[in-house]
């Protein structure tokens, strides 16, 4: 059965767009309850492989994955799994906050809804539960019928964590959650990452090196759809093993 | 300050922003003249009419020529019923078309499926009313209307629109036939809309687990609902205006039925065909008083549209 230490095992993973290899013969392992940073150039692979996890690639011709991706001793790439319920439990989270074109409130309870039947004030507890889990409930406790638009920036990202964390996922994936935002609301979030964490397996990708070694707990480094190095953030930063990563995170090169 | 007052060239340039300024708030407001220009002939036309039979036109079904005696009810009845029907076949239909265009189809039959549905809109009008006509009415008659007439035809209140000798031609096959004719514009507007969404916020519908169906309902359509409406209204203000395909097709008949297999008539047909035979005052201004009523009909639809959309608006929320 599953290891307890181990919450997404990524086997022999290969990814092709089409003829181009993206990613080449990747493993690695993710703990639970922990943040794992996906750091790199671009075009390094490192959104690709957020994106295997849950086979967000599916919805486009011409990419395919091998290999095996086993989330709790699971394979998530098996043709037997219902990829909806999958993104249920693996939520997502984007580079722009992308809140629907409705209210607040219906922003956060549109993923519930979908697989829990939920009576009124169980799903108002639930609402102010995420809202307060995404550290945006007094903000916006009183104007919940409002457009989730009419938030923001930061705000609407926060919704957007919000929304992902209300149907209580086991993953979360954040995908440069802060690369839209200003310093105070990118603080803001990588608050709410170390909060979200003692209940959520977190994996995000980042461009900024200064915030994958303070928000992450584990650190991968990828280039060229490889993964180069891969281990505790603190290790990786000031001790890397690897001489490409410490070009890279030094700033030699990147 | 040599530099800054070439009174020339600045005079000069002051003269053409303001002939720029002039010529364009010209355009703009010819668009308006034009409008007004037609109302006011449509009203000084129908004068007669208007004066002699009153409001009594709207609900009066008689069309007597020779009596010289005029309702409009089932020219009006015949319009709206028949973009009606053609709205009730189209709108789900073309967002069938859109829905599989944008989000299921593979690439390789994406743009011939999209060509064959933008030439589907270039097909003239007579093309439809002939094709109507001469093929479909036919077919109609003796594959599908026998089989409506048997099984809707002894429902209460709903059977009483499906009864009538299976003659093909009438209100029900131009509803078809203007269905088909509009299916081609909404099904490009929403197309077109539908491609507008952005990709992350689909993604991130598809990323809490939703199934295409819940991200097209829920994220799709409030997002171009601006435009999904545009494209109904768009089609529909064809169906109520089309003229040579529904003469071909309605059966021209200016007795009163309610039901949809009998022959009837739109304001359009029946403009078509007796405009140029139209003998004695009243004849005329009445013809002329249903087309000031289509036009009445055609203002009152976009306004309701705008309602709709302000309506929607409130639901989602202020964007305050």
């Amino acid at each position: 059965m599953a290891d307890n230490n181990v919450k997404l095992q990524v086997k022999n993973l290969n990814f092709f767009y089409g003829n181009f290899h993206a990613l080449k013969n990747i493993n690695l392992e993710i703990a639970p309850r922990m943040v794992t940073a996906f750091i790199g150039p671009s075009g390094c692979g490192k959104s690709t492989l957020l994106r295997t996890f849950n086979r967000m690639y599916e919805l486009y011709p011409g990419l395919r994955s091998e290999g095996e991706i086993l989330l709790d001793g699971h394979n998530i790439l098996g043709r037997d799994v219902d990829i909806n319920l999958l993104r249920a439990k693996v939520g997502m989270v984007f580079q722009k906050p992308t809140p629907f074109p409705m209210s607040i409130y219906d922003n956060i309870t549109f993923g519930v809804k979908l697989y829990e039947k939920l009576a009124k004030t169980e799903m108002d507890d639930r609402v102010e539960w995420a809202l307060r889990k995404a550290a945006l409930w007094d903000e916006v406790k009183d104007k919940l019928k409002q457009s989730g638009n009419s938030l923001s920036g930061g705000q609407q990202q926060r919704l957007c964590i919000a929304r992902a964390v209300a149907s209580r996922p086991e993953v979360l994936l954040l995908d440069e959650p802060t690369s839209a935002l200003d310093p105070i609301s990118t603080a803001h979030i990588e608050e709410l990452i170390h909060e979200l964490k003692e209940d959520y397996t977190i994996a995000i990708v980042t461009h900024n090196m200064q915030q994958a070694a303070r928000v992450s707990d584990f650190t991968a480094y990828m280039y060229l759809g490889e993964l180069v190095e891969f281990g505790e953030t603190d290790n990786i930063f000031t001790a890397p093993k690897q001489k490409a990563t410490e070009d890279y995170i030094t700033g030699k090169f990147g | 300050m040599e530099k800054f007052s070439n009174n020339q060239q600045m005079q000069r340039q002051l003269l053409l922003d303001n002939l720029f300024r002039i010529a364009t708030r010209c355009f703009a407001f010819l668009v308006l003249a034009l409008l007004v220009g037609i109302l006011i002939s449509l009203i000084i036309g129908a004068m007669p009419s208007l004066s002699k039979f009153g409001w009594g036109f709207l609900t009066d079904s008689d069309w007597d020529p020779v009596a010289q005696k005029f309702g409009a009810l089932v020219p009006v009845f015949g319009t709206l019923a028949t973009s009606f029907i053609a709205l009730l076949i189209g709108v789900p239909v073309s967002f069938g078309i859109a829905v599989f265009l944008t989000e299921l189809c593979p690439n390789v039959l994406k743009r011939p499926l999209g060509i064959a549905v933008e030439l589907l809109a270039g097909i003239p009008s007579i093309i439809y009313g002939m094709w109507g006509l001469f093929v479909f009415a036919p077919m109609f008659a003796d594959h599908i209307q026998p089989m409506l007439i048997d099984n809707l035809g002894d429902i209460p209140l709903i059977g009483l629109l499906f009864q009538g000798a299976p003659m093909g031609i009438g209100v029900f096959t131009a509803g078809l036939i203007l269905a088909v004719m509009v299916i081609p514009f909404i099904a490009s507007v929403m197309r077109d809309v539908f491609e507008v969404v952005p990709t992350m916020l689909k993604e991130s519908a598809y990323g809490l687990g939703s199934t295409t169906w819940e991200v097209v309902r829920y994220v799709v359509l409030p997002y171009t609902k601006t435009g999904v409406v545009g494209g109904i209204m768009l089609g529909l203000g064809r169906a109520l205006g089309e003229t040579m395909a529904v003469t071909f097709v309605i059966g021209n008949s200016s007795r009163f039925a309610v039901g949809l297999f009998e022959p009837g008539q739109s304001i359009s047909s029946a403009l078509a065909n007796e405009f140029a035979e139209a003998t004695g005052e009243f004849h005329m201004a009445s013809l002329i008083e249903l087309g000031l009523i289509l036009f009445f009909i055609t203002f009152v639809v976009l306004a309701c549209a705008k309602l709709l959309l302000l309506r929607l608006q409130k639901q989602e929320g202020k964007a305050s």
